[in-house]
């Protein structure tokens, strides 16, 4: 009994821990901006409005978020329009070493928007002139996500019975009619899914708007962020927090309105 | 309203597999017509292939007046319950049935009117805002049908539609989907692997193997005088039985036994010829006492089929079987005789029924 007891204590401390080291960096994410002179320590914030103040003031900060929403979403649009119309006709019409292209296109992908391509991406970009602009970053953007996007997408295509669409056919739906009325309602998690993964991801992508967009004007906030700092080199600890959380809600609650209307899932299959 | 014809009609599928293979058929307008065979026979290859969903390889396929053998599936004014129902799962059952005259540009009101017209008469009312999710397997049944009806296409064209119900609801929807068409008077092509189905409800048959059509008859026609020994054991519930036999002067000699030739090969038979016998055991009378022109032997094995029973008798190591009525049941290990009916008997050669 007293073993029991023990064992249960050993085991919530242990649970206490892990939760407290990952919630520790949130509870200093929300209180950090309310106080006035924060440290790396989470303390009880005096509730000052003065550093939302000062990051309305900052000349760059709400436009980064700005410009963070453009590119994400714009990328997210064209990701999913075309991850989408990719997959259905990859699921549909059988092309010998369609799954070996898939697999090669996913191994390719996660070259793409990494560090190794930098250099070929940025002469590419510079000779297509499409350096500095935020039109061209989504394309870049977009072909990195499209592989995985694609992918999944399938998956979830492949789980829907081909009946359906075949039965709207026969009632004499053309395949444009067909994609819109039948697939795209039966695949939208999925379609939902990769709109919040494509989203998140480039919300978060450092590097390749670095790398190719010049004006400060056009930098989204991940690379903002980076620019808060001190005369001395130090670390603005008030105007990071606070940009911190402004950075961090729109993806919050992005991902909470998605998963409550649609639900996450990774894989096919029709919910009835 | 048309009448289906198809002509020569054959399906390649890539791979070699030959489904329908050069096959010849006229359904009248306004018939019921039933295309029966074992699993994998071509059945759904053929209704597909009468859709439109796939290419015929060869022959054509004639609707109405009109050769639509290149035309797309929606062009071709057919509507098809697959096997699965395919029921939009996010649409209501409305927007379901509703789905055809959408797709022909009916406004919003009209459409939902003629679906809840539809609806009505298929006794969905009270299910008109459920999702197929939400609906038992003969509801989804009757909006799958309700679904074509709504289209006023000029053929029907069903795969299996009763396979996915069970037993006693498979009884129900066969005698409502029959007295519908009847009501409807649209041209229908009905596929089923059973044959009780088919015998039932068809005006006309076909019984399919390997890609031919073996037989194109009435159901009584199917039944009584089946064409060849492969119709002969699918037909029917209980297996008809075909027994090797001789022609031996004006006899044959099945099993040991002498029994006269039936009369439908009457005269038509040479002696010393090789045969396949055959009789329904529904045709077999059996008696406990020594009877003429009869197949003689133990009682091995008893199945009751409700009113009545099977017997198999072991006929000189031939198993031969018969129906006796309730309340004549033989004891395993008696004796017993089975008198195929004369005019019910059949005569097969090389697989072949033999008939004037
Ligand atoms: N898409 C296909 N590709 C290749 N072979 C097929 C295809 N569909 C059916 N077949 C083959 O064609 C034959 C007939 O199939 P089917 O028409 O489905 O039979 P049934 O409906 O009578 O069970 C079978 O041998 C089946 O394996
Ligand atoms: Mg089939």
């Amino acid at each position: 009994m007293t073993r029991f007891v023990l064992g249960r204590i050993g085991f919530s401390t242990l649970i206490a821990v892990l939760l407290a080291f990952f919630t520790l960096p949130l509870l200093w994410l929300a209180s950090a901006p309310l106080t006035s002179d924060p440290t790396y320590k989470v303390s009880v914030p005096d509730f000052t409005w003065e550093n939302f103040q000062t990051i309305l003031e900052h000349p760059y900060a709400l436009p980064s978020l700005y410009n963070s929403l453009v590119l994400s979403v714009g990328t997210a649009l064209v990701v999913v329009l075309l991850a989408a119309l990719a997959a259905y006709a990859l699921s549909r019409v059988h092309l010998p070493g369609r799954d070996v292209l898939l697999y090669v296109l996913l191994l390719l992908s996660s070259i793409i928007t990494g560090t190794a391509a930098m250099v070929p991406l940025f002469q590419l970009a510079v000779d297509l002139q499409l350096i500095d602009s935020q039109f061209g970053l989504i394309l870049i953007l977009s072909g990195g996500l499209l592989p995985a996007a694609i992918f999944m997408l399938k998956d979830f295509m492949d789980a829907t019975p081909k009946s359906y669409e075949e039965s709207a056919r026969v009632f004499g739906a053309t395949p444009l009619q067909i994609v819109r009325h039948v697939v795209v309602p039966l695949v939208r998690p999925g379609l939902a899914t990769i709109a919040v993964w494509s989203v998140a991801n480039v919300w978060g992508n450092f590097l390749m708007p670095f790398l190719l967009l010049r004006d400060v004007e056009k930098q989204p906030a991940a690379v903002i962020m980076y620019t808060l700092y001190t005369e001395g080199g130090q670390a603005n600890l008030r105007l990071l927090s606070t940009f911190g959380l402004l950075y961090s809600v729109p993806v919050v609650v992005m991902y909470l309105i998605v998963s409550k209307k649609y639900g996450f899932r990774f894989h096919g299959g029709i919910k009835r | 309203m048309a009448a289906i014809e198809l002509r020569g009609l054959t399906k390649v599928y890539p791979g070699g597999v030959r489904a329908l293979d050069a096959l010849d058929l006229v359904i009248p307008d306004g018939e019921f017509f039933a295309l029966l065979g074992p699993s994998g026979c071509g059945k759904t290859t053929l209704l597909r292939t009468i859709a439109g969903l796939e290419t015929a390889t060869g022959g054509s396929v004639v609707i109405g007046e009109r050769d639509v053998t290149g035309v797309q599936p929606g062009g071709r004014d057919v509507a098809m319950v697959f096997q699965d129902y395919a029921l939009f799962p996010h649409m209501d059952v409305t927007d379901n049935i509703a789905y055809p005259l959408r797709i022909k540009k009916v406004a919003k009101a009209a459409r939902q009117a003629k679906a809840a017209e539809v609806g009505a008469r298929l006794g969905l009312d009270h299910l008109m805002d459920r999702r197929p999710g939400q609906l038992s397997g003969g509801q989804q049944q009757r909006v799958a049908l309700a679904r074509v009806m709504a289209t006023q296409a000029q053929a029907f064209l069903f795969d299996e539609p009763l396979s996915n119900l069970d037993a006693r609801l498979r009884l129900e929807a066969r005698t409502f989907l029959k007295k519908l068409q009847r009501e409807l008077g649209v041209t229908t092509v009905f596929v089923t692997h059973d044959q009780a189905e088919a015998l039932a409800m068809a005006d006309r048959m076909a019984v399919m193997e390997a890609g031919h059509i073996r037989q194109i008859g009435t159901p009584a026609e199917v039944f009584q005088r089946p064409a060849n020994t492969f119709v002969a054991a699918f037909i029917g519930s209980t297996p008809m039985n075909l027994l090797d036999g001789v022609v031996r002067g004006g006899t044959l000699e099945v099993a040991g036994c002498a029994l006269p030739v039936p009369t439908s090969a009457q005269g038509l038979l040479a002696d010393g010829e090789k045969i396949v016998y055959g009789v329904r055991p529904e045709y077999n009378a059996y008696a406990s006492e020594p009877a003429e022109d009869a197949l003689g032997g133990k009682v091995v094995i008893m199945e009751n089929l409700g009113a009545s029973h099977l017997v198999t008798l072991d006929v000189n190591d031939v198993l031969v079987q018969a129906i006796v009525p309730e309340g004549r049941e033989p004891a395993i290990g008696e004796q017993g005789w089975a008198v195929p009916r004369r005019d019910r008997a059949l005569v097969y050669r090389d697989g072949e029924l033999v008939a004037g």
